[in-house]
């Protein structure tokens, strides 16, 4: 008989990797050739392709940084890129190692990548784009790892993403930031996991660790831009994915099962108001200087067209 | 059984800032081209709902533009989509506007002009980068970015007359053209049918003049896939 690959949730995704005795992203390889017909090859120079754009799009703000359109943001990639580099000189200032650093870089870097209309890959959206990348530079910085290695990363993230995909939603308009940056943040948190050489059920408890601290984010973004607090936070949840993978390797497990996590992250976006799913209507959007930014900018009437996304 | 591919979660490569309103209206835009076919000198865009009111925050007007020039979503080309429009003699205007009830929140209607040639279109974002077209001048049709990229479009308009759908998929047939999908829509005041099919090949331009050239057959356009 042959192998069936597909899974919706993180209780198949586990019985997968121990029937087949596969890491989690060598299932989420066979299930992609499985669906969609593509040989392994194609797959991987895919993979290899938008690994080549998480590098691009980061070493371009780095290189030639500038402010986005609303003035905002632009101005944080800089200064991490100039810490980073620094590092063994002055960063015993500072309270986080080398690879936290780096990782923090390569979640801004992409973020203000973004803003200014650079090319990224939205991972598993735009609005998160940037918590994979921070943590594929921090890992890379911490670990040397190869090509192979960071795109087996994105292969266990994917497998993640895909089961919450299924089970709740990876839109902010939809479910709130906890979706969008809860979402990467276990998926990173996994990933992060796995390419340490844990077992599937570890990465699974690094996923739940992750997802459990972001549930209840807002998306409140000023102006409705994926700017202000969007970038930012990319940069802390790649740092935080960090600590929840390593409570992980640990040993500490999540007390509350993967798929419970998602199905509660779900139940907790339904209850959220609309005024703070992507519609600027809420939060940090409405606050006195949100409201600067955003009348200036000639965005969005306050009160206006809640479900626009 | 899941349906979502891995390169739904790893993907898209865009050009930010937003996957709704930059990647989703390049999409439509480079849609609009396909379906237009040949060089426009005039393009004019009705924003309605949300691309009405933040397209300038997201780079809808640019993303939107470029669309139009044939830039795909990743295309960097869409910063500058204004500059390369002026060299290349593309005449824009965006307008916001009103569609009435009915329409998604990121929806624009698009009208592509040359001395010879009009054609409107309207098309929504409807999240995550995906888009749908709703109208192609005037008919009410339902076409979604993912089947377009998927598969071949074949876009017919034809006189209102007996028999002639079979015409078209007996055609199609003789050429041994698989459909996999198709939807006709009536215009009342014209009497004209639009019909939309979604097919596993391609036509050649051969093919394409002899279908357009059989009696009560107004025009065919065979798309290709777009591009992701």
């Amino acid at each position: 008989m042959s192998k069936n690959f597909a899974f919706h949730n993180g209780k198949k995704l586990l019985e997968h990797c121990a029937e087949y005795k596969m890491p989690i992203w060598e299932v989420m390889l066979n299930y992609e050739i499985q669906m969609s017909g593509k040989p392994e090859e194609e797959i991987y120079e895919m993979l290899h392709t938008r690994l080549q754009v998480i590098f691009d799009a980061v070493q371009a703000a780095i290189d030639k940084p500038e402010m986005s359109p609303s003035g905002m943001v632009g101005k944080s990639t800089p200064i991490l890129a100039k810490a980073f580099a620094e590092y063994d000189k002055t960063g015993g200032e500072l309270l986080l190692n080398k690879s936290a650093i780096a990782a923090m870089l390569g979640a801004v870097a992409t973020g203000e990548n973004n803003a200014r209309m650079g090319v990224i890959l939205a991972f598993p959206t735009a609005g998160a784009a940037g918590v994979l990348p921070g943590v594929i530079y921090g890992a890379r910085e911490r670990f040397g790892l190869n090509k192979e290695q960071m795109v087996q990363m994105m292969l266990t993230a994917s497998a993640i993403g895909i089961v919450i995909a299924n089970t709740a939603t990876l839109s902010g308009a939809a479910g709130g930031c906890q979706a969008e940056v809860g979402s990467a943040s276990a998926m990173a948190a996994a990933a992060l996991t796995e390419v340490r050489g844990k077992s599937p059920e570890t990465a699974l408890h690094g996923a739940s660790i992750a997802l459990k601290n972001m549930i209840g984010l807002a998306c409140d973004p000023i102006g409705g831009l994926v700017e202000v607090p969007c970038i930012k936070r990319n940069g802390v949840a790649a740092v935080f994915s960090m600590s929840a993978s390593d409570m992980a390797y640990l040993g500490i497990e999540s007390f509350v099962p993967f798929d419970e996590v998602v199905k509660a992250m779900r139940e907790v976006g339904d209850m959220m108001s609309p005024k703070i799913r992507e519609t600027a209507l809420g939060g940090l959007a409405t606050t006195p200087t949100g409201q600067k930014v955003a009348k200036k900018m000639g965005l969005l009437k306050i009160g206006s067209n809640p479900c626009s996304n | 059984m899941s349906s979502f591919s891995l390169f739904d979660i790893a993907g898209p490569v865009m050009v930010g800032p937003s996957s709704s309103h930059t990647a989703g209206a390049a999409k439509i835009g480079q849609f609009a081209r396909a379906i237009y076919d040949t060089t426009p000198t005039k393009v004019h865009f009705l924003l309605h709902g949300s691309f009405g009111e933040v397209y300038k925050g997201h780079a809808t007007d640019r993303a939107l533009l470029g669309g139009v020039m044939k830039m795909p979503p990743n295309d960097p080309g869409i910063r500058d989509a204004f500059n390369i429009a002026e060299k290349a003699e593309l005449a824009y205007e965006f307008e916001p506007g009103d569609l009435g009830h009915g329409f998604h929140p990121n929806t624009v209607k698009i009208t592509l002009e040359n001395e010879k040639r009009k054609v409107v279109i309207i098309g929504s974002s409807i999240g995550g980068g995906n888009v749908e077209i709703n109208r192609i001048n005037g008919f009410d049709i339902h076409l979604t970015g993912n089947s377009a990229e998927q598969f071949f479009t074949l876009v017919v308009e034809n006189e209102n007359l007996p028999g002639m759908l079979a015409k078209t998929t007996s055609f199609l047939g003789e050429k041994g053209i698989r459909i996999v999908n198709m939807q006709s829509s009536f215009l009342a005041g014209e009497n004209k049918v639009l019909s939309v099919l979604s097919l596993e090949k391609a036509l050649s331009l051969k093919e394409i003049l002899a279908l357009e050239s059989e009696e009560g057959i107004i025009f065919v356009r065979s798309l290709k896939k777009l591009t992701q």
